[in-house]
């Protein structure tokens, strides 16, 4: 995103961020988003957590072959992993392909049809209309299925270390049970808002100021969801410098 | 009323609109008419508000559209309707729905009174019973009648009109034309309607603004426009063949 592209979205958020004009019809469209987002993602988001929690377990047993480390190690590496990167960066980067694109293509598609044009005509502030709805569904959302995805993924991990015989099941939940420290849970809950904010708002810039037909909007959800996985990766930097 | 000064319009280095006026009144149908490029729809966006002259101003019933800020273009947009050349209907909902839209947004009519209002609606485009289907269960026409429906829901003072002919057959096309002419006598609004078609020039044009290279070539009636001795009106009211062999019997 250049200087100019981020500018005009700081201009969007503006005007996403205005007093919506009716606030029964927003909350209608809010409950549809939050289905879309989070209800709507629910299966993928568990099934990806699983096995990455047992893929881990079985990769963290394979690189602890001395002796001298005890086996409920694996346990807690995983839990620690998964809480403050996997869980929160797989969830984010997998709902940006799955929500983003939909997003894009679906203010784009409105965009290049004059839907958009329509709107603004009856004296309707489309962005508010259009985003704040969708962004409101995935700073909400999101960290609820990253919630789910942490318990998946520790869960799965379980279930792949015990099946395979890496490692006991008592070792294992002796491991996940050690030395918790609560606040990796604050840390990945404020990663997962932050994400939350990025898979709604940047894609629906990008579908907002399509020109063209349908080959820009195409063009404009394959950019949405590269710049959305990008600024995630950055922000998971900036966010875990901040926090840890 | 609406009332243009000198409009002028660019995109980069393309002067779009070179200093158009014009008076458009109410209770009249108003066309704009040109070739395509010669600014109609940009002229048509000055209007409403989608896209900013560089100069010029336009008044509704005297208040200054252009200087406005967000809040006060919001509320002269409550008084517009619109009937777009792609008819933009809201693809996820239903006919129903699309009309009830703007209701919903902006008054406080229970649902009866809103659903009394969509059908009144749908009567006057002779849609009737149609509510439940989603706009692409609809044809081109009927597309067309539903925009003018919603465009019409909440009463506007000042009706504008896209290309309401693109895609059409000649019956339908006249169909559309009659009702735009109905609703604007019935109500008094201020109608301007961007056009090419020349049967909507014949039949339905009260004042005609004649566009050509974003420049205002000329402006009359339909029973002045065939009798004009300007080259490029000319050229483009009797471009088809049939409107050259009517030629002489306007």
């Amino acid at each position: 995103m250049n200087f100019t592209n981020f500018g005009r979205y700081l201009l969007l958020l503006k005007a996403v961020f205005r007093k919506p004009e009716k606030f029964k019809i927003y909350l209608k469209a809010i409950f549809k988003q939050m289905d879309f987002v989070g209800v709507g993602s629910l299966g993928l988001i568990a099934i990806i957590s699983t096995f990455i929690g047992a893929v881990m377990t079985l990769q963290i047993a394979f690189q602890l072959v001395s002796d001298f480390i005890p086996k409920t190690i694996i346990g807690s590496v995983n839990r620690d992993s998964s809480i403050l990167e996997l869980s929160p960066t797989i969830t984010a980067i997998v709902l940006a392909g799955k929500i983003g694109s939909a997003i894009s293509s679906e203010i784009g598609t409105m965009r290049v049809s004059e839907q958009i044009d329509a709107l603004e005509i009856m004296g309707i502030n489309s962005p508010g209309y259009l985003i704040l709805p969708k962004i409101i569904a995935g700073i909400t959302m999101v960290p609820l299925l990253v919630i789910m995805s942490m318990f998946l993924s520790i869960t799965g991990g379980y279930i792949g270390g015990t099946l395979s015989g890496a490692v006991t099941p008592a070792e294992y939940i002796q491991g996940i049970t050690t030395d918790f420290n609560p606040y990796t849970i604050v840390v990945a809950l404020v990663k997962a808002f932050v994400f939350g904010f990025i898979i709604t708002s940047v894609p629906a810039y990008e579908g907002f100021y399509v020109k063209g037909g349908a080959l820009e909007v195409a063009q404009a959800s394959t950019r949405a969801v590269v710049v959305s996985c990008i600024t995630i990766l950055a922000c998971d930097y900036i966010v875990t410098q901040l926090l840890l | 009323m609406i009332e243009i000064k000198d409009i002028h319009k660019s995109f980069g280095s393309n002067k779009v609109l070179q200093g158009i006026s014009g008076k458009f009144e109410a209770g009249v149908t108003n066309l704009i008419i040109g070739g395509s490029g010669s600014g109609k729809t940009t002229l048509l966006k000055c209007m409403i508000g989608l896209h900013h002259p560089e100069q010029g101003s336009v008044e509704y019933d005297g208040r200054e559209f252009t200087s406005m800020n967000f809040e006060e273009k919001i509320e002269i947009r409550k008084e517009i309707g619109m009937l777009f050349q792609g008819s933009a209907l809201f693809d996820s909902m239903t006919v129903e729905e699309n009309i009830m839209f703007p209701l919903n947004m902006f008054t406080e009519q229970d649902r009866k009174e809103k659903l009394d209002r969509v059908n009144f609606c749908l009567e006057r485009v002779n849609l009737e019973g149609k509510n439940k289907l989603f706009p692409a269960e609809l044809s081109g026409g009927m597309k067309k009648r539903v925009g003018i429906a919603r465009a019409i829901a909440m009463n506007p003072k000042y009706l504008f009109v896209d290309e309401p002919n693109s895609g059409l057959d000649p019956k339908t096309s006249i169909v559309i034309d009659e009702l735009i002419k109905e609703l604007t006598e019935e109500y008094n609004t201020t109608t301007i309607v961007v056009t090419h078609d020349m049967n909507s020039v014949m039949g339905i044009g009260d004042y005609i603004l004649f566009l050509h290279e974003g420049k205002k070539f000329w402006e009359g009636s339909n029973k002045e426009i065939a009798h004009t001795e300007i080259q490029e009106l000319n050229d483009f009211v009797f471009a088809s063949r049939f409107m050259k062999a009517a030629k002489g019997k306007f």
